[in-house]
């Protein structure tokens, strides 16, 4: 298993190596130029040429990669071209801030769309089930900026319950989570509802009933976890989408996390702060999609044993486990 | 009356799908005394796993429907009784061994643990001692107890089916509901697990219910017979009549279609045509399309049971005349 995790994450050196890639291509091709950005359109060409120079923005792509990639190896990601501070410390503190408010809405998300999801599941088609599912499929489908805007005009403006914008203190958080939330929770109610029922029809759920076991033991028991399975996949995937769903947030609810910082650095063609976030945010994405594989492995038996060296396994006598 | 275990009367089941209800199991009437082994045969499809579940009252609820009846166990209708009281005879007094042993087993449980979380729910005991008696299960099995941590992957398909009757067998039922315990597995290690059976029914007298296609180990292992066909029970009696004397022409045709050594037929006689469609039965009786004795009459009613000799019955005309 550590072996397992160990290959992942060198795995993580090409894939992260590829993104750096993309997003320095990207870059080079969009139309615009970043050095007359800086300096304004009253500047002389030679004025824009000589920064050109200075930032190194006239040397071949292969150079500027190898050169970005050494300093990533370095620990330097540039400075800001609008701030001239370094993107490293920029983002060291803006961090805690996205780190809070994506795994608020997750964990949000998880502690109320599982439970609805199993309680949809175990009222299939009764009102009470559809009334979920509805809310479910509305909340899946209407974007979490309106969402947002909605609740700031409800909760900020008309009751002046919680502020609308900035975190200066806890109830800051909780307009911005909730509207990250919805479309989260939604989906993952709607994931456990379906594959609850589709683990309610085995057999080996008639087995477990069989025994005698009240029906609340087989379904948590027997049936959640192994309908966990797809449910912590999806839970992986919202994560990714939480990351980009954070940047809309912290702009809308002005949170000074990573995500506003990349908004204004796309927004001023400021492009070190544009390619050091988009690595940091793939580096968190690939981390998270290894940690959903490492916990399948621990839900899933087959899955572990795949891993597992090939000596284990047997031989384990009774009182070694659990 | 006092000594009969369970006692069917009159049950009906229905499966409702989107825009059809299947009816599978019709007005079926059975008893089994203590300690009785009763062969329960017929196509598939005719009901039997239907019929099984129903003594339990694990139907699917969404779609089946128990219309009526009732089922005496030691006594007590379990159709009316509270799921709580249910629940302390399901695995305890009734067990039952599922069909298909790749799929009765949880794959992300261990199987010891599954074994023992029977012991552990029926007998006030702690989790230790509960486990124990999974492993002295497993061992009785014949599965070696150092696999008590390992998880049904890991296990053959026989080794399964053996786990699923450690686990039916691990409480003691007084009636073991066997659905076909040993098609899953090969000619040797059916013959164990009969043995194996055959050897738990001395020696706690429990009685079986054994759902097969296979004659051979009705004939085998049961003292008596019942054949259904499109949710009835066509005939009933004691393996002994059954097989030496048949009276339905459904069982008839079953044993034509029987390899036989001594036989001087070229070739098997199969059964022709197909069992009625179960969400449109035939008014009169069931087997009437595929009988080659049928009346006009029989095309009219369902016939009714008749005792034929003591413990004997079929559900056909034919029977007031004294056999085909
Ligand atoms: N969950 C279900 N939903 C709808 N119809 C069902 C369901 N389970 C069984 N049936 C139908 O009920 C009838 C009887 O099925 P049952 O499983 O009792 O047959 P069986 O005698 O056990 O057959 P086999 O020998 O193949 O196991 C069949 O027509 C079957 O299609
Ligand atoms: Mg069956």
């Amino acid at each position: 298993m550590l072996r397992y995790i160990g290959n992942r994450l060198l795995l993580l050196i090409p894939v992260l190596l590829g993104i750096s890639l993309v997003v320095l291509v990207l870059i080079d091709i969009t139309p615009g130029d970043p050095a007359r950005m800086l300096l304004g359109a009253q500047a002389t060409q030679q004025q824009v040429d000589d920064l050109r120079e200075e930032l190194g923005l006239n040397d071949p792509l292969p150079v500027r990669y190898v050169r970005f990639i050494w300093n990533v190896l370095h620990g330097d990601l540039g400075t800001s071209l609008m701030t001239k501070r370094p993107i490293v410390d920029e983002m060291l503190q803006r961090f805690p801030y996205t780190l809070m408010l994506v795994s608020l809405s997750i964990v949000l998300s998880v502690l109320l769309g599982i439970p609805i999801g199993i309680y949809a599941s175990t009222h299939q088609n009764t009102w009470k089930d559809n009334t979920a599912m509805f809310l479910a499929l509305f909340c899946v489908s209407m974007p979490s900026f309106w969402f947002a805007l909605l609740m700031i005009r409800l909760f900020g403006v008309q009751l002046r319950w919680l502020p609308i914008s900035g975190v200066a203190t806890w109830k800051g958080w909780i307009l911005p989570c909730i509207a990250m939330a919805l479309g989260l929770t939604a989906l993952i109610a709607r994931q456990m509802r379906s594959d609850l029922l589709e683990v309610i029809r085995q057999d080996y759920i008639t087995t477990a009933r069989a025994k005698g076991l009240s029906e609340g033991k087989v379904i948590y028991r027997h049936g959640l976890k192994n309908a966990m399975i797809p449910v912590i996949m999806v839970i992986g995937g919202v994560f990714g989408s939480s990351l980009g769903g954070s940047l809309i947030a912290e702009v809308i609810y002005s949170i000074p996390g990573l995500g506003q910082y990349i908004m204004s650095g796309l927004n001023n063609r400021d492009y070190p702060v544009i390619q050091g976030g988009i690595l940091i945010l793939s580096t968190m994405f690939a981390i998270v999609i290894l940690l959903v594989d490492v916990l399948f492995a621990l839900v899933d038996p087959r899955i572990r044993s795949q891993y597992a060296r090939k000596s284990k396994g047997r031989g384990k006598r009774v009182g070694d486990e659990t | 009356m006092e000594d009969n275990l369970l006692e069917i009367r009159d049950l009906v089941v229905e499966y409702h799908t989107d825009d059809d209800v299947i009816y599978a199991v019709n007005n079926i009437n059975l008893t089994i005394k203590k300690g009785e082994t009763i062969g329960l045969v017929g196509e598939t499809g005719a009901g039997k796993t239907t019929i099984a579940k129903s003594i339990l009252r694990i139907l699917p609820q969404l779609q089946a429907d128990l219309k009526s009846g009732e089922i005496f166990f030691e006594g007590v209708d379990m159709l009316t009784l509270a799921e709580r009281d249910m629940r302390k005879i399901r695995g305890n007094k009734i067990s039952m061994i599922f069909q298909d042993p790749m799929t009765a087993l949880n794959p992300i449980e261990k199987v010891g643990f599954q074994i023992a979380e029977t012991i552990k729910l029926h007998n006030k005991i702690r989790r230790e001692e509960a486990e124990r008696r999974a492993c002295d299960m497993l061992e009785m099995v014949g599965i070696p107890m150092d696999r008590f941590s390992e998880y049904p992957h890991q296990f053959s398909g026989g080794m399964k089916q053996r786990v699923v009757i450690a686990m039916a067998l691990a409480c003691n039922p007084s009636l073991l509901l066997a659905d076909e315990p040993t098609t899953a597995l090969d000619v040797t290690i059916q013959a164990q697990v009969l043995d194996m059976m055959r050897s738990l029914k001395e020696k706690l007298g429990t009685s079986v219910i054994l759902i097969t296609h296979d004659l051979g180990v009705v004939s085998d292992f049961c003292d008596s017979v019942a054949v259904a066909y499109a949710g009835e029970i066509v005939e009933r009696g004691s393996v002994d009549r059954i097989f030496n004397n048949p009276h339905h022409p459904y069982t008839l045709g079953l044993f034509g279609s029987l390899p036989r050594l001594d036989s001087t037929e070229p070739r098997l006689k199969p059964i022709k045509g197909l069992m009625p469609d179960p969400t449109n039965l035939p008014s009169g009786c069931r087997f009437y399309e595929r009988c080659p004795d049928a009346a006009e009459a029989c095309a009219l009613s369902p016939p009714q049971d008749i005792e034929i000799e003591p413990g004997h019955t079929i559900k056909c005309i034919r029977g007031k005349e004294g056999g085909i």
